[in-house]
């Protein structure tokens, strides 16, 4: 059973935090892509379907933006506020990261601001367009900084400690540490995945209910497009990510695939159960397919669990966040690669409606894959907060008020994602798009 | 200069402009409400909805870029605060998270409702109000340090007359703040009826703040001698503060250059927070921490340094368009584009 002391109440509370911010930060990394490719298409090509698309993702857009930014400075806070030792040891080496967010958000801020209120603004209207290029690298370069300080969570380095006393800091290296290249990439692609899916999946919904016109298709055909590429980098990120694990984090990995021994020609475990004794049943086994995740080669030796003792070897549960995470990558790269298939091969109608469920399901699941992969990640560290150098127990607050603002929390989210939801909804249901067209670009034309 | 004085003039720097714009915000949020139930809504909230709608997220901003920046420049600070002020701390995210979202749920979202408004309205007073407990406690007296830690004397905050005296000075501040921004703004647009309204406001909380400054000066002589005795030193700056003050009122009064007297108002608060600053140093949290004792090492706050400047090269040009575009564009601020 779970024991609620302050330890124990600051990890849900960041966890919740974050669980709940990753939401709406996923979203604000991958629709600027969307929004700008939609208006730079309906710009080359004249077409005012896509200018529609970009403005109506846009406008969505601010809500799930309003709500990112008010969670992220939840977190930024409670950082400081419930891991107060790890904040004070991790300021002197990887606050320079965390400092230049706080840039790429004013950049981003300031010419969303100015995107969203001058769409009619200027004559030319590839000016406008230009303005996607500063949000779209402020958003990425948001999660490109704040994931370098997760990584170095994982991975601490640019620094050393004698007597106590953090000495010889190297901010670069401490940020370009080994676990950022492929967390970065792989953070960022599935950014873009979900985004792209998300909004196939509220697309296809339209079309299923019968309200579909040329503008939803050629909605979903851009989108599935744009999914099927993201989700091959996003497969291509989390295989680099897993052969980074084998080489410099082999517990995280080796828990999540229930990998004991030290061995080459490891066998991958797809579910099951285990028991007390870590006997595994009920698995799907591939042979030697983890040595040839781990290194391309049936002979790589994969290091296991047993080579750690008990105390430092993360929870074995992350096995099941790894195997969903995996799960749904593989069904978005399956559904999204239909679908295009069927685009282009003309015998085959891609509006079928089983896909099109699929496709809807996709949104919700590759955003479901997100958590999964976080928690993996996260829980997948334990019990470490800085690995090797200081354990979450450590870092902890010691003030007696956790439990109080854990509730006062999960209220908030509650009512914000209540509210969140409910304003989309009504922000779109009594404005379809073919009236706001023949308002916005009378006859079709710019 | 050294390294801690150039990272916490930074600071307060950014300190500043988020007093500054946050006020504007902040008191905007209670005039938009204020004009909602009094019924003079159709003057004032188109002309405050314009100005806020593309600012707001570059608010927050000026306050998320303070907390990162005083927990990368001095990180002992993360430890004392984080461990004291997680209630407070977390009331006041609360606070702010509840304003920024429902600021967007009803300005965005199609559906204009009272609930809405009255939360960003009183949030609105609420959130300077609680913010403003971290200046208060920074003069000392409210935290003990013992062997299990640091704990906050939550009761000795409450019952003090300096911490009150803070609060209503943050209030006030905000509202005479905010009110002379709109008078200006409202000048620009040549919208005379909510220009009238606003001057009327600016004149109002004008006095307030006034003395609620010398009540948070006779509060701090009893609560923390020392800081007291500094500010004496530099009685200057505080002068200058009432000079302009009183400047940015007689303009305010015989109705004319709103836009100076805006910036007057700023140059106002401008002395106070930096003579008020200034004379808290070396201490950032009394008697705890000092600048140079929680100094970052140095090759971080080299770093940090460096960053910074290169930060603002790519701010200050982006900052002047958005400005340019909807603050000093006249065509936007009368509501023709
Ligand atoms: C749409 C979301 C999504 C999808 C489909 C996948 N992942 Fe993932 N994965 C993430 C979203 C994600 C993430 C949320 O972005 C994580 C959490 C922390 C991180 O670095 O990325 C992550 C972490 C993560 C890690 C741990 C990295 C670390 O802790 O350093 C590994 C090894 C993988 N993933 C591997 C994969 C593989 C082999 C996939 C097969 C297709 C896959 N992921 C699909
Ligand atoms: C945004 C996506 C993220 C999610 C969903 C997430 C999720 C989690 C979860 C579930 C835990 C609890 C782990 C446990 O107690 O076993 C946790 C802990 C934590 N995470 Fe993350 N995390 C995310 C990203 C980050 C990032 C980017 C950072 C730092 C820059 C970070 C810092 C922490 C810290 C400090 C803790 C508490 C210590 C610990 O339990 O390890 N997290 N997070
Ligand atoms: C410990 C982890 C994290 C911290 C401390 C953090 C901090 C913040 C803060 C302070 C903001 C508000 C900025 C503003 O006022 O404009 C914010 C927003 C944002 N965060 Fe996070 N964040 C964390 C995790 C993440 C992750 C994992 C991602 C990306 C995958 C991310 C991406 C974003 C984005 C894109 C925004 C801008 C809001 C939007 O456009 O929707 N954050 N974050």
């Amino acid at each position: 059973m779970l024991e609620l002391d302050g330890v124990m109440l600051s990890r849900l509370l960041t966890a919740s935090t974050l669980i709940f911010h990753v939401i709406f930060a996923t979203i604000g990394v991958g629709i600027p892509v969307m929004i700008a490719i939609a208006e730079f298409i309906g710009l080359k090509k004249n077409d005012p379907h896509y200018l529609l698309l970009a403005r109506r993702w846009a406008r969505g857009f601010t809500i799930t933006v309003a709500v990112g930014v008010v969670t992220g400075t939840a977190i930024g806070l409670q950082l400081s506020l419930l891991w107060p030792s790890f904040m004070q040891v991790a300021g002197q080496v990887i606050a320079l990261p965390l400092f230049m967010e706080t840039f790429a958000f004013f950049f981003e801020a300031i010419f969303l601001g100015i995107y969203l209120y001058t769409w009619d603004r200027f004559k030319n209207r590839w000016l406008h367009w230009l303005l996607n290029i500063p949000i779209v690298i402020g958003a990425s370069l948001s999660a490109f900084f704040i994931t370098t300080v997760n990584a170095f969570m994982n991975t601490p380095q640019g620094f050393d400690i004698i007597d106590g006393e953090t000495v010889n800091i190297s901010p670069l290296a401490a940020m370009f540490n080994p676990a950022t290249p492929t967390k970065v990439f792989h953070v960022i692609t599935s950014s873009y995945m979900t985004s792209a899916l998300i909004l196939a999946a509220i697309t296809a919904f339209i079309i299923l209910a019968k309200k579909g016109t040329d503008y939803h298709k050629k909605a979903l055909r851009l989108t599935m497009t744009a999914a099927l590429i993201f989700s091959a980098g996003t497969a291509l990120a989390g295989d680099l990510s897993a052969k980074f694990l084998a080489k410099e984090q082999p517990e995280k990995l080796a828990a999540a695939e229930w990998h004991f021994e030290t061995e080459s020609n490891a066998d991958l475990i797809i579910f099951g159960t285990i028991d007390e004794n870590n006997e595994i049943s009920n698995e799907i086994r591939i042979p030697g397919m983890l040595s040839f995740l781990a290194g391309n080669s049936f002979d790589t030796e994969v290091i296991g669990l047993d080579e750690f003792p008990e105390e430092e070897r993360p929870p074995l549960w992350v096995h099941y966040m790894f195997d969903m995470m995996v799960g749904i990558g593989m069904y978005s790269l399956f559904i999204a690669g239909l679908f295009v298939m069927f685009m282009f091969i003309k015998r085959f109608n891609e509006w079928n409606k089983l896909l099109l469920m699929g496709i809807v399901a996709s949104g919700p699941l590759a955003m479901l894959a997100i958590e999964f992969g976080w928690i993996y990640a996260e829980v997948g560290r334990q019990p470490w907060i800085l690995r090797g150098i200081m354990t979450v127990d450590e870092a902890a607050t010691t003030s007696g008020s956790v439990g109080i603002a854990f509730g006062l929390f999960l209220a908030l989210y509650a009512v914000l994602g209540f509210f969140c939801v409910k304003v989309l909804l009504r922000m779109f249901k009594n404005r379809p798009p073919e009236a706001e067209l023949e308002k916005r670009f009378p006859g079709g034309s710019l | 200069m050294s390294l801690e004085i150039i990272g916490i003039t930074v600071l307060w720097l950014f300190l500043y402009g988020y007093l500054i714009v946050a006020s504007i915000d902040f008191g905007a949020g209670f005039f938009a409400y204020y004009a909602r139930v009094s019924k003079k809504e159709h003057i004032m909230s188109k002309l405050i909805s314009r100005y806020l709608s593309p600012v707001w997220e570059v608010t927050n901003v000026f306050f998320v870029f303070f907390f990162v920046g005083l927990v990368g420049f001095f990180p002992d600070t993360a430890y004392y605060y984080g461990t004291a002020l997680l209630l407070p701390g977390s009331v006041a995210i609360i606070l702010i998270a509840i304003r920024g979202s429902f600021y967007a749920f009803g300005n965005y979202g199609s559906k204009d409702s009272t609930l809405y408004l009255f939360l960003y309205g009183a949030t609105g007073l609420l959130i300077p109000a609680s913010l403003s407990t971290a200046l208060t406690i920074s003069e000392g007296g409210y935290l003990r340090e013992d062997e299990t830690g640091v704990t906050f004397l939550a009761g000795e905050l409450f019952t003090s007359p300096y911490s009150w005296s803070v609060v209503f000075l943050a209030i006030v501040s905000v509202l005479y703040i905010s009110a002379s921004f709109l008078t200006y703004y409202a000048d620009r647009a040549e919208d005379y009826d909510s220009r009238a309204i606003m001057r009327k406001f600016a004149l109002f909380w004008g006095a307030p703040t006034i003395i609620a400054s010398l009540m948070v000066f006779a509060g701090l002589r009893s609560h923390n001698g020392e800081h007291f005795e500094r500010a004496l030193d530099l009685w200057w700056m505080f002068g200058l503060s009432l000079v302009f003050f009183l400047i940015a009122g007689y303009l305010i009064f015989k109705k004319k250059n709103y836009g100076t007297a805006f910036l007057m108002v700023m140059l106002q608060f401008f002395f106070a927070f930096f003579g008020y600053g200034a004379s808290h140093l070396p201490y950032i949290l009394y008697p705890f921490i000092t600048v140079e004792g929680s100094v970052v090492n140095e090759t971080m706050g080299i770093a940090l340094v460096t960053v910074f400047i290169l930060g603002l090269c790519l701010l200050i040009p982006s900052l002047y368009l958005l400005m340019r575009l909807f603050l000093f564009d006249a065509d936007y601020v009368k509501g023709k584009k």
